[in-house]
């Protein structure tokens, strides 16, 4: 019978035990001592979020279909049983075999958001793995990290010992082999990571140095030996139908936050937003083929029998086999008890007459992500979104049944001014108003606009990577701006507004663009016991300032600046594919409020045709 | 066509709790192709229900859950199927066909058998075990206070045991209890114990006890009849 690493009483007296049990529907099960490599995916969240990611399910799965590999998961402990590791000084484990994270040999870390930080020093400090890199021996397995946020890896530099720039799926064979080799070697932990570095898409943090120029701008970023890169190229699936792909996801007990089956129908976006990294990073878009997609939806489904499956992807609307796809998913799978999720839709005829179709018109409510209040704003932001389309659409859904529409936007965006506040008030009472022109009879009460927003944080390898934030009291002023535009609007009582807190949006903002010397703020801040900053419950604001003063690393150096055209980035010895002139041209035309045609309508020179695939050499699409 | 399900419960999955196995049976149902009937409406759900929630860190030798099918495979093939997609921790027992007559295992429920031993030798209390509970279980009445969400309300809890016996494995002493179980009187049986050492005037460290169900039973003429035993194989 399956062993566990914790006893039952330690068990029972936490919240939700199942998260520490592993033994999970298709789970991947074989002896350690068959493999030659141990491999440890974490997701520095708690379980339920974790198991909801779909990147590691890829790398699970691909890693795990080689016999020399085993594959394992590990996720956050929740801070109840986070104090009981520490206390009982119990080392944290994998969830598969139970083992120890220190008997492994690689433990590699996604990085999806920048408020898990903390919890990726948590991960370390549990497992016993001394958390600066240049303190691991022999005895500690290799911490790599990967993910969007390893697209600019520097405030996590000192922590590990490797990152993967890019898409799973290309290089990390060549680094387990090459692991395998160095291991019979019998060679120094160095040298496997000087080895590793010439692997497309590794970087070896320790292998690199920064400068800075004494107004704290970065001087120089190199490599301290010779046949080190000094770019490193992230890595892109040039055919997306011919890579791996999980048939037997794993199915949690417990509910994960996205608890269905995930059919990825494609990487990249076509559409250019201008505050978007992942339309960036992700870049060229890449479609997978409809009939293999369908085959997968069938085999997903009978192998892990979830009631319900979703499509995943930037802007499935922009899929040129979705039609054929959802059609099919509708009229194998809906009568069978399986619900069909379509997130991302643009909102159109087609999209509501598929929607009407899969969910209940009466309770769903409908989404738009306009992003900005004002066309001018959005126009600044590449959002392809005129007024007319979203207010057309909405009295489409409107008479479509619909009455509750969801509004997405962002505050805090670059130019934006009190007006264009305010008319995020004005464009959900507008359309409220499309709503009253139905004639009373036809209409089924009230109708319900819910506006959300949240604070806009500038990314690394988008247009807006030398843009400014704000003060934290400027946010939560234009959030006060935005509600008191709500009370002055006619249909007020239609209108809901909810925002998000102003306090993680400095911190993101120092992480997202942060350098090297950022790194001891972080450690600052957890042994301050900072952790699961992402959870409001558990944010602590004061605890980080603290932190940043203690460290001297001050937050406004990394938010409060618009960065100079000269600046070099600290993410800049990356080639994400888009070019840095790119860039630049976008943040140009961004302030002249110009629109770049999607990549479809013209090809904007962004860089990423190097890779020659997807939309790149689609035929209607010539590199000019 | 209704159909039971015996399973047993066993090892880490004592730790999975009951809404989360549910919708765990659920996923099983289609993994192993069983042809569950669908409730109406505009999202159906498998018809499927327990007949009576197992806690966490519980164990079971007699676990149930009653669907409704539109088609079966025989008995055998039914338990291969389903066997074949279980995690290790859930084994299936048996599946048989309800008669029109049986009443839903939740309905059903009357009584349940209960093993309740020290979790660790060192938490067993320093008394004299077997005279002790004798005296207990002899009184004509055992009356306690059971807190409930709004209100306390005292108990006799000696109508509530049908049958009581200690016993010693490795040394260390056992219950087996048969109490009133199900959606009239149900009795949690470490609420017996906490009594019982109670009336030495020991507490019992929390978690002490591990306790593991054998079967659940509905009445039948008087007596009792296993919920397993309801129904008939299909061939």
């Amino acid at each position: 019978m399956k062993r566990l690493a914790l006893e039952e009483e330690i068990l029972l007296s936490v919240e939700k035990p199942a998260r520490y049990i592993g033994n999970e529907i298709n789970m991947v099960c074989k002896n350690p001592s068959d493999v030659d490599i141990r491999f440890c995916m974490c997701f520095p969240d708690v379980y339920e979020i974790g198991m909801s990611h779909l990147g590691i399910q890829i790398l699970y799965d691909m890693f795990n279909r080689r016999d020399d590999v085993y594959c394992e998961r590990v996720y956050s402990p929740w801070p109840d049983l986070h104090r009981i590791l520490k206390e009982k000084k119990i080392p944290l484990f994998a969830l598969e075999s139970q083992d120890a994270i220190l008997a492994f040999d690689f433990l590699g870390i996604t990085l999806q958001y920048e408020m898990c930080y903390t919890n990726v020093l948590q991960i370390l400090d549990l497992s016993g793995i001394p958390l600066f890199s240049q303190d691991r021996n022999a005895d500690h397995p290799f911490v790599i990290g990967g993910g969007p946020c390893a697209y600019n890896p520097e405030p996590l530099a000192d922590f590990f010992d490797l990152f993967y720039i890019g898409e799973g799926e290309t290089s990390y064979d060549a680094l387990l082999d090459l692991y395998k080799e160095w291991k019979a070697s019998g060679a120094c932990r160095k040298d496997f990571l000087r080895r590793a570095a010439q692997i497309p898409g590794i970087y070896a943090p320790s292998l690199y140095e920064a400068s800075y120029h004494a107004d704290g701008t970065l001087a120089d970023f190199t490599p301290t030996e010779a046949n080190i890169p000094s770019k490193v190229e992230k890595q892109v699936v040039t055919e997306l139908t011919d890579v791996v792909y999980p048939q037997k996801p794993l199915a949690p007990f417990l509910q994960a936050t996205q608890d269905r089956v995930v059919l990825e129908i494609q990487r990249g976006c076509i559409r250019g937003c201008r505050f978007c990294q992942a339309g960036m990073i992700y870049r060229p878009t890449r479609e997978k083929d409809v009939e293999v997609l369908k085959t997968y939806a069938y085999q997903m489904l009978k192998n892990t029998g979830y009631d319900e499956i979703s499509l995943s992807s930037l802007s499935s609307s922009d899929y040129s086999g979705l039609k054929e796809l959802v059609t099919y998913l509708m009229e194998e799978f809906q009568g069978k008890g399986i619900n069909i999720s379509l997130p991302s839709l643009r909102i159109d005829a087609f999209s509501l007459d598929i929607m009407g179709k899969v969910q209940d018109v009466k309770k769903s409510s409908l989404t738009f992500a306009p992003e900005a209040g004002s066309q001018r704003l959005r126009d600044v932001i590449n959002k392809g979104l005129t007024e007319e389309i979203i207010l057309d659409g909405a009295a489409e859904a409107f008479a479509g049944g619909w009455q509750k529409v969801k509004l997405y936007f962002m505050l805090g965006l670059p130019t934006e001014t009190e007006e264009d506040q305010c008319a995020i008030a004005e464009l959900a009472n507008r359309i409220a108003a499309r709503y009253y022109e139905i004639p009373k009879e036809h209409r089924n009460g009230k109708c319900q606009i819910t506006i959300s927003t949240s604070f806009f944080v500038p990314k690394p390898f988008t247009p807006f990577q030398w843009a400014a934030m704000h003060p934290r009291e400027h946010y939560i002023a234009a959030a006060k701006t935005v509600q008191e535009a709500v009370k002055g609007q006619l249909n007020k009582k239609s209108i809901r507004y909810n925002w998000h807190e102003a306090d993680v949006t400095v911190l993101e903002g120092v992480l997202a663009r942060g350098d090297r010397r950022v790194g001891k703020a972080l450690l600052r801040a957890y042994e301050k016991g900072c952790l699961f900053d992402a959870w409001s419950d558990f944010f602590n604001y004061n605890a980080w300032m603290e932190a940043f003063e203690e460290t001297g690393v001050d937050p406004d150096f990394y938010t409060l600046r618009e960065r100079t055209p000269e600046e070099r980035f600290p993410w800049d010895f990356i080639d994400a594919g888009v070019t840095k002139e790119f860039l630049k041209r976008e943040y140009a035309r961004a302030k002249n409020g110009e629109v770049t045609k999607n990549c479809r309508a013209a090809c904007s020179g962004c860089g990423a045709a190097k890779y020659q695939g997807g939309v790149c050499v689609e035929n209607s699409n010539q590199v000019p | 066509m209704r159909i039971r399900i015996k399973f047993r419960k066993y090892g880490v999955m004592k730790f999975v709790g009951h809404l989360d196995l549910m919708r765990y049976f659920q996923k099983c149902m289609r993994r192993g192709e069983i042809d569950i009937a669908l409730s109406g409406g505009f999202s159906p759900h498998p018809i499927m229900s327990f007949a009576l929630p197992l806690g966490l860190g519980v164990t079971s030798d007699g676990e149930y859950l009653d669907i409704a099918v539109n088609d079966t495979k025989s008995s055998e093939e039914a338990v291969r199927a389903l066997n074949a997609v279980m995690v290790e921790g859930i084994e299936i027992l048996s599946y048989r066909r309800l008669f029109d007559t049986d009443q839903k295992a939740m309905s059903a429920v009357a009584a349940a058998d209960y093993t309740l031993r020290f979790r660790t030798l060192c938490d067993v209390p320093q008394v004299e075990h077997e005279a002790a509970f004798g005296a207990f279980y002899g009184q004509d009445a055992i009356w306690i206070t059971k807190q409930t969400k709004k209100s306390e309300k005292t108990l006799d809890l000696k109508k509530l045991i049908y049958d009581a016996r200690i016993y010693r494995e490795e040394g260390s002493p056992c219950f087996a209890l048969k109490v009133s179980a199900g959606s009239k009187e149900n009795v949690k049986p470490e609420l017996i114990l906490e009594a019982f050492y109670h009336s030495l005037g020991v507490d019992l460290k929390p978690l002490s006890i591990q306790i593991h169900r054998i079967d659940l039973y509905g009445e039948k003429d008087g007596g009792f009849l296993s919920l397993g035993e309801m129904g008939e194989d299909i061939a």
